[in-house]
């Protein structure tokens, strides 16, 4: 990269040196030698996967952002590219994924399913957007995007990192992060952060009923209904 | 060969049996015999053993609320070719519980599984009956007419308003949990046990330990997320050293309940959710589903529209092989490196999709009595520029590093062994069955559209393993060339669509089955139709989906890094396989 990117605050730097010399701030030269290494994982889910693999070879070449390390390891990655619709069955798998990846990390939802469960929404499988669960940076439109739009997102994710200062990063922060919950399979999706509307939420109807036969009775000292019966 | 085998012995099937085993079935639009549960499994084996309908390529499920059954469809054939045997079980659903038929048809393995799972018909005698895209402890069974999702907002598509007093509503605002959920009442998410998978784990065969030496004992769970396993499919391995001792593998993490949405859609609505379930392919899949709601409709396609059609669906299987046969290198361990010139391909003829469809993956582009747009003659240009000179220069160029190459030959010949015997079984199809030596291809057997015109040769491998797989798909590609060049030379003018193009297509009740050979194998759609605007029950056969029971029998005895290999010679695709 040529200096011009790099240099600020803007100092006089004489033209002789223009090439060898660049004067700039901590904030900038890590940003920008992080935005131009952005190691994605390898982990794609469905359609949009092939369209990743696409943007990946030779002809549209994410190697010119320095993004072609794609890493099988959640350890070794910067980016999480959510690629495909994301399912109740898959989702603990990537929470669990996302928990594993070392800060800074950065997550892209690509595609309508990643971003809000796109045209299967309404199936009984499938999570109404990753971001129900994990933190999204960047969201990719397009059904699949195709790979230019895939190129402009993480452009954005570059504008997004070359944003953020050492100052203010959680990753600097004292003790560590928090992982998110792993949610649960059960006879449907369980997010353990809602147990508590879930409890409530799912109570008998004969509880229900109870309670607010009682609070009815508790006004108009009626008899017990015979409801309560059901109970068990 | 008995000469019984060649007889087609369809017409007066009834008499064959004792009476009140078995009976035509007489509503409108069906085809086939309902044949009384005690005697299915005598049933089935007569037809397989003496009328020699040896390849039983689907099974389904269908919910008739209305008369309170379940009917059980299955759908044979035979492999020398020839119409199907359609024979049904009913049963009344809340008696719901059929034989088996893995013990006649092994392939029938994965699909009872399916039915159990999505409609819960029990399969009495399945020797592995555990949920298959759902997991274990999900409540109910998802497409039975009366479960309904936790979005649920209308039983069919177009709904009546989406705006409702102007403003749109969030679906998620709908649900009590603010979420796509639903919980039986009273329950207590703290009280819940996950499943441990100990019915997966128990089911796996293990190492016999011997009295002189020991042995350690390993289980490996390769995916959902693993670099080579084509997508979130998930493989539970046991191990004795490197070599396999059996092999479970374990689906439904990218099942998006593509059947559950297609019956809510309209027949129109659903072309573009079949773009979908095979994304490398789409083509294959509109062209399979389109046939079988045009049976159904019984318009008859505009000559243009067959050539276009075939001609897409030819150069689908070109794009497919060329990125299945760069993948399978990849899995052999050359990084990357042949799969980008495959996808180099690829792009090119993505490039015609885009041109003619609008988009490059999800095409949409047919339409119930021919295809939405014409082809240029640009485009037909440079179809012509591709068959008659880039493919071929590079097909050579793959047939001159690979198909001799030392180390492609020595980890590909004689692994993964499928024998035709085991293949027919197991219902295979696609470059699979064939590979093993069976000449079996639904643009000869069954021909469809304009096929039956067309010169090309059935390509067959001789060994049944992964070398011989390769080969077929390249031999495939050649003659995938030869199809398009007639193609280019015949193609007339004319209309490309049966009739106005409509939003709503009127479909007489019945049942039908339209079936294609698509790259992967035979890909079908088995569609119900009660007259309706919406379909009333939609399956699709997913040709990888089914090749994917063959996975275990092929890869015990076999070391492990080979069956990454093994796998990736099927070719699946997740979108299918778990739809």
């Amino acid at each position: 990269m040529s200096p011009e990117g790099l240099s600020k605050p803007d100092f006089d730097i004489p033209p002789e040196m223009q090439n060898q010399v660049a004067l700039t701030t901590l904030d900038r030269i890590y940003n920008w030698s992080r935005k131009n290494s952005v190691w994605p994982m390898m982990f794609g889910l469905a359609c949009c996967a092939i369209e990743m693999i696409a943007a990946a070879a030779s002809r549209y070449d994410l190697a010119r952002f320095g993004m072609e390390v794609m890493r099988p390891s959640p350890r070794q990655s910067d980016v999480m590219l959510v690629s495909g619709t994301v399912t109740k069955k898959m989702i603990p798998q990537i929470v669990r994924l996302y928990n594993q990846m070392p800060e800074p990390k950065y997550v892209i939802a690509m595609g309508a399913c990643a971003s809000s469960g796109g045209p299967f929404k309404e199936g009984y499988n499938v999570v109404a957007g990753v971001d129900k669960f994990i933190p999204v940076d960047v969201y990719i439109p397009g059904c699949p995007p195709t790979p230019q739009a895939l190129l402009h997102g993480l452009m954005t994710l570059q504008k997004k990192i070359e944003s953020q200062s050492l100052k203010e990063v959680s990753w600097y922060k004292k003790g560590p992060g928090e992982a998110i919950p792993v949610p649960v399979l059960g006879p449907d999706l369980i997010d353990l952060r809602k147990i508590a509307l879930i409890r409530e939420k799912s109570r008998p109807v004969a509880d229900l009923k109870a309670e607010t036969a009682s609070a009815v009775e508790a006004s108009q000292d009626g008899e017990l209904p015979a409801k309560e019966e059901q109970n068990d | 060969m008995t000469e019984a085998v060649l007889v087609n012995p369809l017409d007066n099937l009834v008499e064959h049996f004792p009476s009140g085993w078995l009976k035509k079935d007489e509503r409108p639009g069906y085809t086939g015999f309902i044949v009384e549960r005690e005697h299915l499994l005598e049933f089935a084996r007569t037809m397989r053993d003496d009328f020699g309908f040896d390849y039983l390529s689907m099974v389904t499920a269908a919910d008739y609320i209305a008369e309170g059954k379940f009917d059980v469809v299955y759908y044979a054939y035979k492999t020398i070719g020839g119409p199907a045997l359609v024979f049904k079980v009913q049963v009344a659903r809340d008696d719901a519980v059929v034989p088996s038929l893995v013990g006649l048809y092994p392939g029938a393995e994965f699909q009872e599984r399916e039915v159990w799972d999505l409609m819960g018909v029990r399969f009495e005698g399945h020797p592995d009956l555990r949920r298959i895209l759902m997991w274990e402890g999900f409540a109910g069974h998802p497409l039975r007419k009366d479960w309904k999702e936790p979005f649920y907002e209308e039983d069919v598509k177009p709904f009546k308003s989406r705006w409702p007093e102007g403003k749109p509503v969030n679906a998620d605002d709908r649900n009590p949990y603010n979420d796509n959920v639903q919980y039986p009442e009273g329950f207590d998410p703290e009280s819940w046990v996950p499943e441990a998978e100990t019915l997966l784990y128990s089911g796996l065969q293990r190492v016999s330990h011997g009295e002189e030496f020991k042995t350690d004992e390993l289980v490996v769970n390769m995916g959902p997320q693993h670099p080579s396993t084509h997508g979130v499919f998930r493989m539970v391995v046991s191990l004795q050293g490197e070599k396999i001792v059996d092999l479970k593998p374990v689906m439904g993490y990218l099942h998006r309940n593509h059947e559950k949405i297609a019956e809510r859609n309209t027949f129109l609505q659903n072309m573009p959710f079949t773009d979908r379930l095979d994304y490398t392919a789409s083509m294959s899949t509109n062209f399979a589903y389109a046939l079988a709601v045009e049976k159904l409709m019984g318009v008859q396609v505009p000559e243009r529209a067959e050539y276009i059609r075939v001609m897409m669906a030819e150069l689908t299987r070109i794009m497919n092989h060329f990125f299945a046969t760069g993948f399978l290198l990849n899995d052999l361990g050359v990084y990357f490196t042949a799969s980008l010139y495959a996808i180099e391909e690829r792009e090119l003829i993505l490039d015609i999709f885009e041109e003619v469809s609008g988009s490059r993956m999800m095409c949409n582009y047919f339409r119930f009595g021919g295809v939405v747009r014409d082809v240029s003659d640009e485009v037909l240009k440079k179809i012509h520029k591709l068959v008659y000179d880039r493919i071929p220069r590079k097909l050579e160029q793959f047939d001159t590093y690979l198909t001799n190459n030392e180390i492609l030959r020595t980890r590909c010949e004689g692994v993964g062994v499928l024998t035709a015997d085991q293949a027919i079984a197991l219902s295979t199809a696609g470059p699979v069955l064939r590979a093993s030596g069976v000449p079996y291809d639904v643009r000869r057997a069954d021909p469809y559209s304009i096929y039956d015109r067309l010169e090309f040769d059935v390509v067959t491998g001789i060994h049944g393993d992964i070398y011989d797989r390769y080969l077929v798909r390249v031999e495939e590609i050649k003659q995938s060339i030869r199809i398009i060049k007639q193609l280019l030379r015949d193609i007339p003018s004319g209309p490309i669509l049966a009739g106005k193009p409509a939003y709503q297509v009127r479909v007489p009740a019945g049942e039908s089955y339209g079936r294609v050979e698509g790259p992967k194998g035979e890909l079908g759609f088995y569609i119900v139709s009660s007259g309706k605007p919406n379909p009333e029950r939609y399956h699709v056969r997913a040709p990888t989906f089914i090749n994917l029971t063959s996975l275990a029998p092929m890869a015990r005895g076999e070391k492990v890094a080979d069956v990454v290999v093994i796998l990736g010679a099927i070719d699946i695709v997740l979108g299918e396989v778990d739809r």
